[in-house]
């Protein structure tokens, strides 16, 4: 049986990405050269939500893109099934903007590094941050977040499940335990 | 994870389009249709086959096919070598499972291999312990890449393959580029029309539920794709028909001939065109013909087979 928690409800994804949104904008003092680029599936669609509310809050425009990183996997030739390859969209100039990686979970960091390698084949960027809705332990890579929604503790043996309401009709965060 | 990072190829080689499933061709349609993508970036490179051996085995001419897959390799950062019948051991009677063995012994991990004989790359894939064949052409059989691309060709220009009336022209017979096609387009759930001299159509063909005839308007009235094959002069030695003006008289498709097809239809050849024979140029230039889109395409196609062919572990039927 699969035990589950709940980490954040509908309001609670809501309140904690306005609030990252707040802290991008005041961080970067402004909007100026800010480009927001989310990982697919479920980051791209947390990155359009951030560029949706600094719009409302800070009258600005920040360009979104989109990554698909299964091109650059680490993992490619030890994995059993092979993921499905969607397009990377990425309709701005990187160089010399200031990139803010926008995921849901970050947790071994290894789609952060593939993220990296990625952005830079279209451009150098001028500086690159990192935001995620759920921060866990467990990396395997020196990579940590500037922007986290919601600490979470949690054991190897439990999974993250981050819902959009984009494509899971929903948006809440869970933690599952997998049956061993 | 997710539930829809399941879709996978259940294959080990890629050798026709005759036992490919509906959701296979999907797949590598769509996995192509993200590789367009890559062909646009500033950095044309992504590392996904970073480190796997990847040998082009081209026992018949060919330039564009092999410079495509050699492209697709290249972009996808595996290592390629080239290997040309007559720069090899063939001339020195090497048998093909001789040059199977070597391969092997090699650690090459992916052969793509063209050959005039039909089943070469079958032949090669039972020689082969570990290396993934992909077949690039082989005598009448097959081309199933060139299939595939036209299929994506197809899907982009018309939205949808299901339901369209597809008319392929000329020498069916010794094509390999039409019996990839029927196969594809007849799972894709088109409805295919074949047109030619009766010499160059095989007798049994009506039989599969394509229709055949002989008059070229007839094939070309209501076709939402119109697909001309090569006249391969070096395969009409026998004497198949009179000449290549009464071929291209009674066959060649004209802008008088296009009159009669719906406005939206486009028009397809797999290359080189015999201009003037099988396709007059002010169609082969015109504005239907998507023939330079195939070639793109072409890249896209071979990207995405290799890719979903050279990745993963185990698979359901290794």
């Amino acid at each position: 049986m699969t035990a589950s928690r709940s980490i954040l409800d509908e309001k609670g994804v809501s309140r904690t990405l306005t609030r990252m949104a707040h802290e991008i904008v005041e961080r970067n003092r402004g909007t100026e050269q800010l480009a927001l680029v989310g990982i697919r599936r479920r980051g791209d669609q947390l990155a359009k939500r951030l560029a949706a509310m600094i719009r409302e809050f800070e009258g600005t425009e920040v360009p979104v893109g989109a990554l698909d990183i299964n091109l650059y996997r680490d993992d490619f030739q030890v994995r059993a099934a092979q993921p499905v390859v969607r397009r990377s969209e990425i309709t701005f100039e990187v160089e010399g903007r200031i990139i803010v990686l926008i995921d849901d979970v970050l947790f071994t960091g290894r789609t952060i590094r593939a993220a990296l390698d990625e952005l830079n084949d279209f451009g150098r960027a001028r500086r690159i941050q990192l935001g995620v809705l759920i921060n866990r332990d467990g990396r395997e890579l020196p990579i940590q977040a500037d922007y986290t929604g919601e600490y979470v503790a949690t054991v190897p043996e439990e999974t993250v499940v981050v819902l959009v309401r984009e494509i899971d009709g929903e948006d809440g965060v869970s933690v599952e335990r997998k049956p061993t | 994870m997710n539930a829809d990072e399941t879709p996978r190829l259940n294959r080990r080689h890629l050798l026709g389009l005759e036992d490919c499933s509906r959701e296979e061709i999907r797949l590598i349609l769509d996995t192509a249709d993200s590789f367009k993508e890559v062909i646009e970036r500033p950095i044309r490179k992504v590392p996904a086959l970073r480190g796997k051996n990847i040998v082009n085995l081209f026992f018949e001419p060919s330039t564009r096919t092999r410079l495509s897959f050699e492209i697709a390799e290249k972009q996808l950062s595996a290592d390629t070598l080239n290997f040309t019948a007559s720069a090899s051991s063939v001339v020195k009677g090497e048998t093909l499972r001789d040059t199977a063995r070597n391969i092997e012994a090699m650690k090459v991990d992916c052969v793509v291999v063209r050959h005039s004989a039909s089943g070469a790359p079958l032949f090669l894939s039972q020689c082969l312990e570990r290396a993934v064949v992909v077949n690039a052409g082989d005598g009448a059989h097959e081309h199933p890449t060139q299939g595939l691309l036209d299929l994506l060709t197809i899907r982009d220009h018309m939205g949808r393959i299901e339901g369209l009336r597809v008319a392929i022209m000329g020498d069916i017979t010794h094509s390999r580029v039409a019996r990839s096609n029927i196969w594809g387009l007849r799972t894709m759930g088109a409805s295919l029309v074949v047109c030619g001299p009766p010499t160059l159509i095989p007798p049994d063909l009506e039989a599969t539920g394509v229709e055949v005839t002989h008059r070229l308007e007839e094939a070309i009235d209501g076709a939402d794709v119109i697909y001309a094959l090569r006249i391969q002069l070096e395969r009409q030695q026998g004497g198949l028909f009179p000449s290549l003006r009464e071929y291209a008289r009674l066959f060649g498709i004209t802008p008088e001939r296009m009159a009669h097809a719906k406005p939206e239809a486009i028009v397809m050849h797999p290359g080189p065109i015999n201009r003037g024979v099988e396709l007059d140029s002010a169609v082969a230039d015109g504005s239907r013909s998507v023939i330079l889109d195939q070639v793109t395409n072409g890249i896209a196609i071979r990207m995405a087979v290799l890719y979903l062919l050279n990745g993963g572990g185990e698979r359901e039927d290794a």
